[in-house]
Formats: C-alpha cells, structure tokens, sequence
C-alpha cells in the first residue's frame, strides 16, 4: 500500500525527538482525525534552519510525512522552508495513497506552525506565511450510497 | 516467505485442508447444474441437500429454513431490507445497536433515507446491548428488532435468549448478525427465539463467498435476489455448488470440535491478555472480559495510533488488525469503540487480536515480546506521550 520510500521513512525515522529551547515548536492536527503533529526547530542567527525535530501520532504516512519533511527544511533558511510544500513532501516519498494525501497536508502545517511560532517570538515576517490552523481535518462529505 | 503468525481470524479463516479436499469434485467432476433434469446433475443436488440438511441441525433449525447466500453481508441486507418492504403496513420501525457490523448499520441507514425510523441502542462499558432500553425502544409500530450475536470487534457476547424473548413477547421479528458466533458458540434458534439469522462461511474455516440466511417457516419475507426458482424462488442464481460443500463440510467439522476447540482458543487468549495487561503500561482490554468469543483479544493502547502498530507488527509477521481510522479509509475510529465509550484518541490506538486453534503459546509469547517493543517505540515519538510525561513530572 505504501512506496518503498514511504517504509523507509516510516522504519527508520529522521530527526525525531524534541529540541530544548526551541525557536520554534508548532503542534497540529487533532486527536480525532487520528494525527498529531510536533515539530521542533533551532534557528540561528542567519535564519537558517540548524535543527528540526519532530514527534507524531499518527499512521505510517504520518510519521513518514514527517520525518521526510524535517530532512527537506534541515538546513534551509526560513524562507526557503516556505518551498517545502505538501506536493513536494509527496513527491519525496514517490506519493501516498490518497486517503493519506491529508497526512502531508499536516506535515507542511506542522512546519509552517513552528515557523509562525519562531516569527512571533522574534517579531519578524516570513512571506507568505500565515497563522496555522489548529485543525486540519477536511470535512470531508460522506458519498451517497 | 517469513514465518507468519496469523492472528486475524475474526477477519478469515484459513480453509480446512478436508474442507477444500470435499469441495474440488464439485468443480472438475460433479460440474451439473443442479437445476438440470438429467442424472450428471444429482450428485450436486444431493450435495446441497446434505449440507443444507448439516447446517440447519447444527442450529436446530427445519432444512427448508435454510438459504444459500453469497455470505453475511448478502444475508444481513435480505433479512432487514426484505422484513422491512415485508412488514411495513404494520409498521416502520427498527431497533438495532450501535456497534453492528456495517452490513447491518448501512443497510438501516439506506432504509432511513425511505421512510423507515431506526433506533441504535447504545451499549453499556463492556459492549453489551442493555435490555432495558430494549424494551424502552419498542413502540407499536416496531417490525423487526436486528442485534449480532457476538461483536466482530470487541467479541462481546450479546443476551441473545433475552433479546429473543423480548421480541417474541412483542410480536417483533428478531434478526441476528451470528457471523461471528455461528459454529464457535452453541445456537439454538428455537431456544433462543431466532426468526433470522446471517452466517458466512469463511469465518469457520470454510470458504469465502458463501453463507447462509436462516428464516423461520411463517416469517412472511420474499426474495431479494431475484431469478430463478433456486432457493425456493427466494435466492435466485445458480448454486455455488462447491461452496455450498464447503460450507456444510466446515460446519461439520466445526460443530464437532466446538467445545475443545473454544477451550483451547480460551486458554490462549485468556494468556496473551493476561501477559499484555501486566507487562504493558497503559493498555486496556475492550470488550468483556468473560463473556466474549474464545478468540477474540482487543486492546487499546495510549499514546499511539493503530495503524502504525499493524505495520511494525506485520514486519515481524504478525498479522492483526485495528480499529483505528487509519485501516478503513475514514477519518473516524470504530464506531464499536466510541460506542463503548472510549475516546477518539484511545480508540485509535487500538489492536484486534483474532486466534485459532493453530496458534500457540510460543506465537503468544513472541508476540508480546514484539508488541512491548513496538509499543514503546511508538510511543517515544507520541507528542501525546511527551506532554504525558510532562505533565506527569510536573507535579
């Protein structure tokens, strides 16, 4: 059901674990739809993007989201973390089932929510970033049958 | 291929070698249909009557109250949608509960959107329907009341004689969902005051695709699947003959060795829940802790989702299932176990263990061993289990 790079990434998780004094931390989804999300980033000076951490509660496409999403923005500046969309995570992992699309969708919450967090605490802008939304469930409508 | 432990019967089962064995004559020789007139022919037809003459006294049942069907969810849908078009005049509404099996819930839904009221009674902790709010439920105009035997989930055995004779008291067709229960726990639909009852082959070692419908002589329902005069006009299609072998050589088998057969099933999964509830912190059994099927375990685990569980367990080739959202395509856990009252993040972390009698204390004790591994490795990168931790240490 998953690509090989899907279990890879779901086998033998990158970065997880928890940073201390994090410049940013950002926790999305909910625990109804079955994902969470935590994502840890050390900032330095430069903005560029030192070290990211995540934890997950989730399926295998939700920590594999995850853990692929924080090799994509290690390293980054802030700016270009911006770049690591939802597609680009899927595209990463040789895409996903489409009942998991919503998975990726938490991850690059997850990213842009820690980014919001370290924006807020320094006071600076990061373009088009914007307030994350504490809920990503898709409302999805149940098809007549 | 890895050696693989298979502990998801309540899923399938694996085909008795003596099973597949009484059924292959019926595809290459006895190959008539048995509707024919010529002689080729009978041997199929003597087939069917034998098996349908098996399984109606493995239940106490008349043979000409049992019908071929291509499984449970072909006998749930004809039992509740036929009753309903049947009974209508009388009335147009039905009593169910809220951890039915799909086949059932869905087939209410479909009936809800043309006219029919249903009310889902809720279950008490363990699962169990409560018969108070049964007999709460019952209005005059109640025509059919439909509660499985025993939970596909969870395993919980319902009060069916009670239930049975509640709706008899009433003058209420009773259904039950047994495809669960049929052939691994003794039913007598007389007893217990069945007017129908769905059963699949495939869940007592016998084949897939094949199941039956019982329905009571004088329950006034018609043919659902219509075509020719099998089944008595009431189940058109030619007969899967070898299926239907098959089914009658699997309930043979499985009534004979029921009694040992449940004790070794219970022994088993009265050591795996008992190993998993004390070597691992914050688990929880669902379901009934005595009265449920002698295969069945079911576990909640905090902090993790279920679906991750089934992937690292299935990489040491145990085979399990979950009711967690992840598994079925919805966002939503398992209705059985929100009905149960657990909530949603507890539910997802949920993992149905299903044993047959092949299985072993060693696969037990590997499992186990697996699963305490899994589980904390799980829950290491569970931000539910982080903040647990923390709040924990803070006080």
């Amino acid at each position: 059901m998953y690509t090989e790079k899907v279990m890879d990434h779901f086998e033998h998780p990158r970065n997880v674990g928890e940073i201390e004094n994090p410049s940013g931390m950002g926790t999305v989804g909910n625990a109804k739809c079955g994902d969470i999300m935590r994502i840890y980033l050390d900032i330095d000076e430069n903005q560029i993007i030192r070290d990211v951490k995540f934890k997950t509660f989730g399926c295998g496409a939700a920590v594999a989201t995850s853990s692929m999403a924080t090799t994509m923005v290690k390293g980054k500046s802030v700016q270009e973390a911006m770049e690591v969309t939802n597609k680009a995570v899927m595209e990463a992992l040789d895409g996903l089932p489409p009942v998991k699309v919503h998975c990726s969708l938490l991850a690059e919450e997850a990213i842009h929510a820690a980014l919001w967090d370290y924006a807020q605490k320094n006071n600076i802008e990061i373009k088009g970033l914007q307030k994350p939304k504490s809920d990503i469930s898709e409302g999805e409508e149940d098809e007549e049958y | 291929m890895k050696h693989v432990i298979y502990l998801d019967n309540a899923a399938t089962t694996k085909t008795r070698p003596e099973v597949a064995e009484a059924m292959m004559p019926y595809f290459t020789e006895y190959y008539g249909n048995p509707s024919s007139i010529y002689d080729f022919s009978n041997p199929c037809k003597e087939a069917i009557a034998h098996s349908r003459e098996t399984i109606a006294k493995s239940i106490g049942a008349k043979t000409n109250e049992i019908y071929f069907t291509a499984g449970g969810t072909e006998s749930d849908n004809w039992a509740i949608k036929a009753a309903a078009e049947a009974y209508q005049e009388k009335g147009k509404h039905i009593i169910t509960s809220k951890i039915e099996h799909h086949a059932v819930l869905h087939t209410c839904e479909y009936l809800e959107k043309r006219g029919f009221e249903v009310t889902y009674l809720d279950v008490d902790e363990f699962g169990t329907v409560k018969l108070s709010e049964l007999k709460k439920a019952i209005r005059p105009d109640t025509i059919l009341i439909s509660i499985m035997f025993a939970n596909n989930e969870i395993g919980t055995i319902q009060p069916i004689k009670e239930i049975g004779e509640i709706a008899k008291e009433h003058g209420i067709l009773f259904h039950t969902d047994a495809v669960q229960a049929y052939a691994h726990v003794p039913i007598d639909v007389n007893e217990y005051h069945i007017d129908m009852m769905s059963a699949s082959g495939h869940k007592l070692n016998g084949p897939k695709g094949i199941g039956f419908l019982y329905i009571r002589t004088g329950v006034k329902i018609r043919s659902f699947i219509h075509g020719g005069a099998q089944e008595r006009k009431r189940r058109g299609g030619t007969e899967n003959v070898p299926g239907i072998v098959g089914l009658g050589k699997a309930a043979e088998m499985a009534m004979q060795d029921m009694k040992e057969r449940a004790e070794k099933e219970t022994f088993l999964r009265d050591y795996l829940i008992g190993r998993v509830l004390k070597e691992i912190p914050y688990a929880r059994l669902n379901g009934h802790p005595t009265n449920r099927l002698s295969n069945n375990a079911n576990f909640a685990f905090q902090f993790l989702e279920g679906e991750s569980m089934l992937i690292l367990l299935d990489m040491e080739g145990v085979c399990g299932s979950s009711g967690s959202a992840c598994t079925s395509g919805s966002l939503d856990p398992s209705h059985v176990l929100l009905a149960i009252g657990l909530p949603h993040e507890i539910a997802h972390g949920s993992l149905r263990l299903t044993l047959s009698e092949e299985n072993t204390k060693e696969e037990m004790d590997f499992v186990v061993e697996k699963l305490k591994a899994i589980v904390e490795r799980l829950r290491s990168m569970s931000p539910l289990y982080e903040d647990f931790v923390k709040k924990n240490s803070a006080r």
